[in-house]
């Protein structure tokens, strides 16, 4: 419970109405169907519904979501003496652990490279900087076969999908899409940015939080393993010492 | 299928599939009298568990499989504790060692290698040792009893130069202490690296090392790997943070079921022929995992988030 405090506080903040009287001519307002993404003992992943409204000019929606930045690090297997081995890393700063796209229509038409590149919209925008295992830039061909290979198990693992024509929208008025955060969904503060585009500018853009957050027994767990290791190794020690002792007993011939 | 989130693992598995594991290796260690670990490890990281939480969790479950083993062997008779104090030393000064070679090799980013890589080696020594000998005493059991000469260490001159002898009167033995602690140490990082009891290793080095008699040699071996196991959990969970409760309590539970059912069935059946298949096994195992190691993955590249704790 200590560690969901600070997230439902820096929530109740997000959600406060900002109060600025000029609301009225937002273009575009948007919010989630829920905000606070519990993971249980229990969880194997969960829809999130983002809607909203715009104005009633024509235009495309592109939803963004991104998770907590992290630095990824990715190896490559080569071979060395018949057996596939690590060799040399590629460390990536400051990666999204998870990153969606959702939009009314392909990105291409949505919006040219330049405006995709300067929000990060889309896989292909977003922006990784690489350095080798001693700190070093990387050469081109190098970086980009390490970015696509990220950029590919991201997407195995369901961490980075990106799908077009999956933003629904109503009478050019009202839009919804459906978000997937699978079971292996890292845990932090999201982003989530949906942008409303004409003519491949965006005229307005809205951005609410998204927390993903253990809770139950799994946090328990984990929280109680991290801070007191000592205490955890001893109670883990404890269970198996008795388990495998209260076995001897009722087994006993 | 109920999932369940395992908290150290971050990743959510089925329950009854974890259950099932358990009771696999269970009912192999109940059959053969081994720990199981060598097959357990290998196993979970099969099923996609990380392989340093693989490790870690699998030597918290072995502590309660060699517990319930040891009193049974304890009742008859069968603890050799004098022995059993000396190679523990040498396990746990070995576990230290294991548990920050492991954390090296973590950092290195070849801690999935050097795992896979000390299973391919031991499992390929001890099976194939295991296989000739059984075949061996298959083809003579007709032949002449075992010749009573002089046991293990006893046979060799250097072995008697080393400092330190002691007497163990359980075993019927009186040899240098650095040798069963040399062995302990051994035995000790491959706890760590390996995740497993040691016992596969222990006992053949006891028999035809040592030469200590067969009957105290598995409860001894037992008796040791308990507190080398407890000594490695506590070092594993407070420097590696790799020992996920969740996964522990879903393998001892099952664990318990297939240790039962594997005793039953290894009482029916006769102990070379055990002998033979455990080899086989052991074998098999080995040679998933070169298989692994050599041909070309179909996905060369592989991710971990660096995470501050």
């Amino acid at each position: 419970m200590r560690r969901l405090l600070p997230l439902l506080a820096a929530l109740a903040l997000a959600l406060l109405p900002s109060g600025d009287g000029a609301d009225a001519a937002r273009p575009v307002v948007a919010d989630l169907s829920n905000h606070l993404v519990a993971i249980t003992t229990g969880f194997s992943g969960t829809h999130v519904l983002a809607f909203g409204a715009t104005d009633d000019r024509k235009g495309d929606i592109v939803m963004v979501v991104r998770g907590p930045r992290e630095t990824h690090v990715v190896r490559e297997k080569t071979r060395l003496a018949g057996i596939w081995m690590n060799r040399g890393g590629v460390t990536f700063a400051q990666v999204p652990s998870y990153y969606a796209v959702a939009a009314t229509a392909p990105l291409s038409s949505v919006a040219p490279s330049e405006v995709r590149k300067r929000h990060q919209i889309g896989l292909e925008s977003l922006a990784l900087s690489a350095t080798d295992g001693d700190g070093k830039g990387l050469s081109e061909a190098e970086a980009k076969r390490f970015r696509a290979a990220l950029i590919r198990i991201k997407q195995k693992a369901g961490l980075y999908p990106e799908k077009a024509g999956t933003v629904t929208t109503l009478e050019n008025r009202l839009f919804r899409a459906e978000l997937f955060l699978p079971a292996t969904v890292p845990t932090g503060s999201y982003s989530v940015e949906v942008y409303f585009l004409q003519d491949g500018a965006v005229v307005g853009a809205e951005i609410t939080p998204l927390f993903v957050s253990k809770t139950g027994f799994s946090a328990e767990v984990f929280d109680f393993a991290t801070r007191h290791a000592v205490k955890y190794a001893l109670a883990t020690i404890a269970f198996a010492v008795l388990a495998g002792w209260g076995v001897a007993l009722v087994f006993r011939r | 299928m109920i999932q369940v989130y395992l908290p150290i693992a971050e990743m959510s598995v089925d329950a009854a599939l974890i259950v099932a594991l358990g009771a696999l290796v269970g009912f192999t260690s109940g059959l053969f009298g081994v720990g199981g670990g060598f097959l357990m490890t290998p196993l979970l990281i099969f099923l996609g568990i990380p392989p340093s939480v693989a490790v870690g969790s699998g030597t918290n479950q072995i502590i309660a499989s060699s517990i319930s083993g040891v009193i049974a062997h304890w009742r008859r008779g069968n603890v050799d504790v004098r022995m059993g104090g000396v190679l523990l030393a040498g396990g746990v000064a070995g576990s230290l060692l294991g548990v920050l070679i492991f954390n090296l090799l973590k950092s290195l980013g070849q801690i999935d290698l050097a795992i896979r890589l000390a299973y391919v080696v031991f499992l390929a020594g001890v099976g194939g040792l295991m296989l000739v000998e059984s075949v061996i005493s298959m083809i003579r059991s007709r032949g002449a009893p075992a010749s009573s000469g002089p046991r293990g260490v006893e046979r060799f001159a250097w072995a008697a130069r080393l400092p330190m002898p002691m007497r163990f009167p359980k075993s019927d033995l009186t040899i240098s202490a650095v040798l069963p602690l040399a062995m302990g140490v051994v035995v000790g990082i491959l706890v760590a690296i390996m995740g497993v009891g040691g016992g596969f290793i222990m006992v053949p080095a006891m028999i035809y090392l040592l030469g200590m008699p067969t009957q105290v040699v598995i409860g001894t071996s037992l008796f040791q790997i308990i507190f080398v196991t407890i000594a490695t959990t506590f070092l594993q969970a407070t420097l590696n943070h790799n020992v996920d409760a969740v996964l522990t309590i879903l393998l001892i539970a099952g664990g318990i079921l297939g240790a039962q059912w594997g005793a039953r069935l290894g009482a029916k059946l006769g102990g070379r022929h055990l002998r033979i298949l455990l080899a086989l096994l052991v074998l098999g195992v080995c040679v998933g995992l070169v298989d692994d190691l050599a041909t070309t993955p179909a996905e060369p590249f592989s991710v971990l988030i660096a995470r501050e704790r």
